[in-house]
């Protein structure tokens, strides 16, 4: 998995709520903890990674978490902004295209027109010639990206577009910017899913559609929150002959939760031997860490498994 | 469906908007809903967008797809959900139901053909975010002003933005817009005149940035549409007034982790602005605490029925679940105080994975108060 972490994309995708912004943090801090200047962005506009950080939002800016590890914030509207005035080189034009009605109504109408200066983004901070004038290239960029469907439109969005532009300086962009997430040297895509009946569903399925609709191999999977099993098949079968022998209330309901966390995480093991029975990608597993707000100690243990696993 | 807050903020209502971030039990929670309202003898369809097929697989069902199709009353009754009423689900295909609507709006046969052949409509009615979310509204009207239906429940594409599909009627009217179809249709200068002088200026630096071709497909593709546009938007004016109408009534639904609870709590400040009717907050999995007394006298009897090791073990296995369910409870406050006194309904986190119709009946029962 070193390899992983060589390449300059890595783009975490997976159903929603399985933990896709911590995953996509936690690898961010393993990839910088191995010597990578690292980015972690985000593309929902929804500023999530920055308080996975502890930090505050800064809009379309990257912010540095420490140094050589950055957060960014993509949303659409300013990508759009940012790529006519690359598009036109003159402010001036910029402001008058991106002022007039008649803009508008393609910007925010246009089919695909928001992923795609959204993916061309993602692509222009994982380019180790920025276009942004002082920036720092970056050894390595990581997508925490939109759940399944919306993410490989995402993905797809410089092919489609491309195919509407069929000639023309659209048409050239895209096709470079589908180029570089389509190329298992620089782009990876990877998966978080949960081992739970529907997550596994859904992420054998995406192994499917991405290589069918994209051409494109998942790379990784990461199985996340998996719940520790502290009892043996024998604990457990003492466990039900004390619940048998007619216990208090309280040693009952204890009982019965100690034997409820053995099941779930009996039915975890199975479905995670579902999913890497299925899959052709390798699997990673990571804990659950018990809380809901992972923070920064959570992420660090995170990284630190995911440092030894890759 | 029996009792509860729930069952009063559905009653007389025709539209169910089940709405939310993803991975947070919207589909269960929809068809849920759906099998409850057919069992009180409702007529009642669920739909969903969803391509992973979760609604066929927790009904049962081999397919679901762009037909209704109807689960069959044995298995609701054998899921405790037994009842007068009829049960049918529908997956939308969002590009069929796209091709439909154009076939039906057309003018003629030659219309038509150009606009499913235009390169700009094949990938707006594709994948493209935003087409989604406007074909389940589009079809969710179709199917309430066809009438067959007492009730029908919507399971809404996990939007990135949740407000994506309230918003996509709207937006997708704005593009067909007959105003701005009148730039592409007219050739000359003269058709720029709505967007007065400088208009001509902006479309020579719009070639410059995007390229002849797609202008050029543009404007077959807005030359096409030009007798439909008008069509679109009384329609897309028609589902938003659906929407805000007071047969209709939104769910959110959400988990109790920390990030789906502000996401849903966003998204109702954001349905209020609207003007849409929020009904309930449905938060699914919320954990329970172990109900036992902690301290000296549990530990001895754990210790003497299982030896300390063993006890140690369990008491871990407490102490985790407590920690949870102490967090589940902490969001679930905070969602509570942000609702002021709109009803909120914790679904607590069912034994084993909800994948199936006895699932459902088991969500149904918490949901309704049904025990």
């Amino acid at each position: 998995m070193g390899a992983l972490l060589d390449r300059r994309l890595i783009f975490v995708t997976g159903k929603g709520g399985v933990g896709k912004t911590t995953v996509a943090a936690a690898l961010a801090l393993a990839a910088h903890r191995a010597g990578r200047r690292t980015l972690v962005c985000e593309v929902a506009a929804q500023e999530r990674l920055a308080a996975a950080f502890g930090m505050a939002a800064e809009g379309f800016r990257e912010v540095e978490v420490e140094p050589g590890l950055n957060a960014f914030s993509v949303n659409p509207e300013d990508a759009i902004r940012e790529w006519l005035r690359y598009q036109l080189r003159s402010r001036t034009l910029a402001g008058l295209l991106g002022g007039s009605r008649i803009f508008q109504y393609l910007a925010t109408a246009a089919p695909g027109l928001a992923e795609m200066v959204t993916i061309g983004k993602v692509w222009e901070l994982a380019q180790l010639e920025r276009k942004t004038p002082g920036s720092t290239p970056y050894d390595l960029v990581i997508v925490d990206a939109p759940a399944t469907g919306h993410g490989i439109a995402l993905l797809g969005a410089p092919r489609t577009f491309g195919e509407i532009a069929r000639v023309g300086p659209i048409n050239r962009q895209a096709e470079i910017v589908d180029a570089f997430v389509r190329d298992p040297a620089s782009t990876a895509v990877v998966a978080v899913a949960l081992a739970e009946e529907m997550p596994v569903t859904e992420t054998l399925e995406l192994e499917r559609r991405v290589a069918a609709e994209l051409d494109v191999r998942l790379e990784h999977v990461f199985a996340n929150a998996l719940l520790a099993n502290r009892l043996s098949g024998t604990e457990a079968a003492t466990l039900d002959a004390a619940l048998a022998g007619g216990p208090s209330d309280g040693a009952r309901a204890a009982l019965a939760a100690s034997l409820e966390a053995h099941q779930t995480a009996r039915a975890q093991r199975s479905q995670l031997g579902r999913l890497k029975r299925g899959l052709g990608a390798p699997v990673t597993t990571l804990p659950h860490l018990l809380t809901h707000d992972v923070g920064r100690d959570g992420l660090e243990r995170l990284a630190a498994k995911l440092e030894r696993d890759l | 469906m029996s009792g509860g807050p729930l069952a009063a903020v559905l009653e007389g209502r025709e539209v169910v908007v089940c709405a939310g971030s993803g991975g947070v039990g919207k589909t269960t929670t929809a068809a849920a809903i759906a099998a409850a309202l057919a069992a009180e003898g409702r007529r009642t369809i669920v739909l969903t967008i969803d391509p992973a097929r979760r609604l066929a697989e927790s009904l049962g069902l081999p397919d679901v797809g762009n037909e209704a199709i109807r689960v069959p009353s044995e298995r609701l009754a054998a899921a405790g959900l037994a009842g007068d009423g009829e049960l049918w689900a529908m997956t939308l295909d969002a590009k069929l139901t796209f091709d439909e609507l154009i076939a039906s709006n057309a003018p003629d046969a030659a219309t038509r053909d150009a606009v499913l052949a235009n390169p700009i409509y094949r990938q707006l009615s594709g994948a493209l975010a935003g087409s989604q979310e406007y074909m389940a509204m589009e079809k969710l009207y179709e199917l309430h002003a066809e009438g067959g239906y007492d009730a029908l429940v919507l399971d809404t594409p996990p939007a990135r933005n949740a407000l994506d599909f309230l918003d996509a009627p709207g937006r997708l009217s704005r593009f067909i817009d007959s105003r701005s179809l009148q730039v592409f249709r007219s050739s000359g200068r003269a058709g720029l005149g709505f967007f007065g002088r400088g208009a001509g200026a902006v479309m020579a630096v719009l070639e410059r940035a995007t390229g002849v071709d797609l202008l050029r497909d543009l404007a077959e593709f807005f030359n096409a549409f030009g007798g439909m546009a008008d069509g679109f938007r009384d329609r897309a004016r028609a589902v938003e007034a659906l929407l805000a109408s007071e047969v209709t009534t939104f769910l959110l639904v959400t988990s109790p982790r920390a990030a789906a609870i502000a996401d849903a709590a966003y998204f109702h400040g954001k349905l209020d602005e609207a003007g849409m009717p929020f009904g309930a907050m449905i938060v699914n999995r919320v954990r329970e605490p172990v109900a036992a007394a902690r301290g000296e006298a549990l530990a001895a009897e754990l210790e003497g029925l299982l030896g300390a090791p063993l006890a140690r073990k369990v008491l871990r296995d407490v102490d985790d679940r407590d920690s949870l369910a102490a967090r589940d409870a902490a969001n679930v406050e905070r969602m509570r105080a942000e609702l002021g006194g709109a009803p909120l309904l914790a679904v607590p986190e069912l034994p084993g994975d909800v994948h199936d119709v006895g699932g459902l009946g088991a969500v149904a029962a918490e949901l309704f108060d049904r025990s």
